[in-house]
């Protein structure tokens, strides 16, 4: 039995933040759930997957967010409790739907948790999801620790019921990926169908009807912030003449340095868990009972613009400050420290920092960056896409995914990343205002979720680029999720159909479609190079499966090479394509067998041939 | 009850995540309340995992720089990376086997001397505990079981506050029942270093 199933509530058990989140979901009854995969939300996703394996609960990993939100909608406004789940960026891909569904509203709690990256751990930007509920007018609920983070799960389902609106759950990075105990709550008992009612005049948004719904939506807000101002989500902690705002994670640094700096009894805490809409009553009230304010808030100046307007209406004239140049940063993640420090020099308490060590004069440390794995396919076809190119001035504009790692060092693959899909929009900008050949690159997954509607455009449009498909089968780079081109049957997931990506590009009239096999390296350079010499939109498809998905499906066997002593220590294969097996020991290149897979692409590169199988 | 912070350090596909399972659960029979939050985005690519544990009264699961009681490192260069999470009072236990990144196998960047990195820890910090844990993993039947010998010397380097049986329940608890065997003896060889 999956161990977020487990039914004896009041047991205490660790639990990842996003465990804690799933395991709301499951005694909140959640019975269908979507998502689209992404850190640092995906093992949400990934434990209601497994759940759906063993339950009645539905579970879909959707082609993309927008995607994901839409089929959610539907379970939600026939009456389903419903969780969609999705990283802060794959809000944007879901705004769509998100706005204007939270005009027609929903019968069965929805809950659309979207995961924020404060410093960007594993994002491209830092954008501060809140806004969404401004934006939509939408609930929006925030936890501050793991614990927390199950209970309200739970209750977004019931606010979202209460309200007849989605509720938007907005973690954090520090929320999803810390684990604390959990103590287990009882389970509420799924109901998996819905029933809908047609409706048109409620449910088809022509402008006639969406102006009523806007109405609704308004009033559904006002709903919610009487909510807002008498919910234990926010609550007054403490007493004294100073007064500290926060949310999320940083509540708890907070409460740390109110203990450590012992200012019991001089400073209170009103704590926002309910965000969307502020609760402005609550709020002015807190203010005209301090002397100083300080805002604590990761990311923008959310609450402290508000505050101020708050303050304004009351005619409050006291310090009210938060993000400025001696206080708090609208960039990166804060910490324990930095909060104690900013609240000492904020109210006036004495306070030394901790002195750290300093690095300064240490020898420099090579550093560490993620590399693609050993017999990675992606290296072959990087490697390949240089040696095919070499002639040639090409833009790279690569996307979203393991293979946006190609761009260091030595394999220098990847021009510009912007958002999921944009490698192939972008390189029609760019092959009609520069004069160079533009070479888009984009993994399977990416090109479900969001590539196609580019290549049809580059197709329409008549653009002159050669696309890199990068088909290994799986969404690697999140945690090896399926999508709708991989084969699930080898997965041994049944009720699936599979997309090739060849028929869906062929379909589109492409004339020049070309498949390689990377690890065939000098065919591979061949075809690329015929690719490349394609004047219109010519697509190469590299067909081979992550190396790491083989190794934990234990298909293939590995078979590992090593270098025999025909090696003169010119070191192509390390300077070409650096994979993370070799190693150097006594000023000559090795290979790890424990860590090579046996692609025998360095085999290939190899000049005097010294590279061999380790058994033959 | 007194807090304790501790930093783990490791390259990705080390160990560290089931080192800090074995923690948790110690806590969880000892009583001890505890918070951690790691960070391991693209960790199986090869990048640095660092955990922090906040043990005893803290709401916070994260450390800030200079605030760590312990640093147990995984490699000797991670471990030297990470100093600057430490203050001069931080108890340092660390592997001193290498694992040289792939930067510098293509020559950007050379491995520091590991005697000149254990230098430089025990001049910056009061005490250093640096010892070859992957000897005494194999010792103990397989490289895998590095990250539990590491916990045997966190543990006589009183980095933790557990009793030895408790940690050893733990890893009875959480590694799979086919190697316990070969994780305790791993344990044990790592708290028989000198402290
Ligand atoms: S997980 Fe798969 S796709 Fe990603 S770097 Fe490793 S082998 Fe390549
Ligand atoms: S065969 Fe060569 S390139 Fe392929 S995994 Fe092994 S060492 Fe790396």
């Amino acid at each position: 039995m999956h161990k977020l199933l487990n039914d004896s509530p009041g047991e205490e058990i660790m639990l990842l933040g996003n465990e804690s989140i799933a395991r709301g979901a499951i005694e909140a009854g959640v019975a269908f759930a979507t998502t689209y995969p992404g850190t640092p939300s995906s093992e949400i996703s990934l434990n209601l997957f497994q759940m759906s394996q063993e339950t009645d609960l539905y579970f879909e990993y959707s082609t993309n967010e927008k995607v994901a939100l839409e089929v959610a909608a539907a379970s939600a406004i026939a009456g389903v409790r419903t969780m969609c789940m999705m990283k802060h960026v794959g809000l944007n891909v879901a705004a769509d739907p998100l706005m204007t569904l939270a005009y027609v509203g929903i019968k069965g709690g929805l809950v659309i948790l979207t995961a924020d990256d404060p410093y960007m751990f594993s994002s491209q930007n830092e954008q501060d999801n809140r806004y969404y509920g401004k934006l939509s007018g939408l609930p929006v609920l925030e936890p501050s620790s793991v614990q927390e983070a199950k209970e309200m799960t739970k209750y977004a389902f019931e606010l979202s019921e209460k309200v007849g609106e989605p509720v938007i759950l907005r973690t954090t990075t520090r929320i999803n990926h810390s684990s604390a105990f959990v103590s287990l709550g009882d389970m509420k008992k799924r109901e998996t169908k819905g029933e809908f009612k047609r409706d048109p005049f409620k449910y088809v948004t022509v402008p006639a009807v969406a102006r009523n719904l806007h109405v609704k939506l308004l009033e559904n807000l006002d709903k919610t912030l009487a909510i807002s101002e008498d919910c234990e989500e926010n609550f007054i902690e403490g007493d004294g003449k100073f007064g500290v705002i926060c949310n999320g994670v940083s509540y708890l640094y907070v409460s740390d340095a109110i203990k450590d700096l012992d200012l019991k009894g001089k400073i209170k805490i009103l704590r926002i868990g309910l965000s969307n809409p502020l609760p402005g009553k609550m709020i002015k009230q807190f203010v005209g009972s301090c002397d100083k304010v300080l805002i604590v808030e990761e990311g923008e100046p959310f609450m402290e613009e508000a505050v101020k307007a708050f303050a304004q209406e009351e005619g409050i004239i006291i310090p009210i400050a938060g993000k400025s140049e001696q206080l708090f940063s609208r960039l990166y993640e804060y910490n324990p420290g930095l909060v104690r420090e900013k609240m000492a020099s904020f109210f006036g308490f004495d306070y030394t920092p901790a002195t750290n060590i300093d690095s300064s004069k240490f020898p420099e440390i090579p550093q560490r960056p993620p590399n693609l794995c050993s017999g990675c396919s992606h290296r072959a076809t990087f490697y390949e896409l240089q040696a095919a190119a070499r002639e040639m001035d090409i833009i790279v504009p690569t996307d979203i995914g393991c293979y946006t790692l190609g761009f260091l060092p030595p394999l220098n693959t990847g021009d510009l990343v912007i958002c999921m899909g944009a490698s192939i929009s972008s390189a029609c900008g760019f092959s009609e205002v520069t004069d160079k050949k533009v070479v888009p690159i984009i993994g399977d997954s990416t090109f479900f979720h969001s590539g196609i509607t580019g290549l049809v455009n580059a197709v329409f449009n008549n653009h002159n680029l050669t696309l890199i498909i990068l088909e290994n089968g799986i969404t690697a780079m999140t945690g090896h999720q399926p999508h709708p081109g991989v084969d699930m049957d080898e997965l041994n997931f049944k009720g699936y159909n599979r997309i090739s990506v060849e028929k869906v590009v062929r379909s589109l009239g492409i004339e020049h479609v070309t498949l390689i096999k990377p690890f065939k390296v000098k065919k591979s350079i061949e075809q690329i190079k015929e690719a490349l010499a394609f004047k219109g939109v010519s697509v190469i498809i590299s067909q081979e499966p992550c190396a790491i998905m083989l190794k934990n499906l234990k298909t293939r066997k590995l078979r590992p090479f090593k270098i025999t002593d025909k090696c003169n220590n010119t070191r192509d294969c390390i300077n070409s394509i650096a994979c993370p097996s070799f190693f150097i020991e006594d000023d000559k290149v090795n290979i790890d067998p424990t860590t090579c897979v046996g692609c025998a692409v360095c085999a290939q590169i190899c000049p005097e041939n010294a590279i061999v199988p380790l058994k033959n | 009850m007194e807090t304790n912070r501790l930093i783990i350090v490791a390259v990705g596909g080390q160990g560290n995540l089931l080192a800090s399972k074995v923690l948790a659960e110690a806590a969880l029979l000892s009583d001890t309340p505890m918070r951690m939050s790691e960070i391991h985005g693209k960790a199986q690519r090869g990048g640095i995992v660092e955990s922090s544990i906040v043990f005893g009264d803290a709401a916070s699961p994260l450390i800030t720089d200079g605030e760590a009681d312990v640093l147990l490192g995984f490699e000797p260069s991670e471990t030297l990376r990470a100093l600057p999470r430490c203050s001069k009072n931080t108890k340092i236990i660390t592997n001193i086997a290498p694992l040289p990144p792939f930067t510098v196998a293509i020559g950007l960047g050379v491995y520091p001397d590991i005697e000149e990195m254990k230098k430089i820890i025990r001049q910056e910090t009061a005490s250093l505990m640096a010892f070859d844990a992957m000897k005494l993993a194999k010792e103990a039947g397989s490289p895998l079981t590095m990250n539990i010998v590491l916990l045997g010397a966190l543990l006589k380097a009183k980095g933790v506050a557990f009793t030895k049986g408790k940690m050893e329940e733990a890893i009875k608890r959480v590694t799979k029942p086919a190697f316990t065997e070969m994780n305790l003896k791993a344990f044990n060889l790592g708290f028989a270093v000198e402290a």
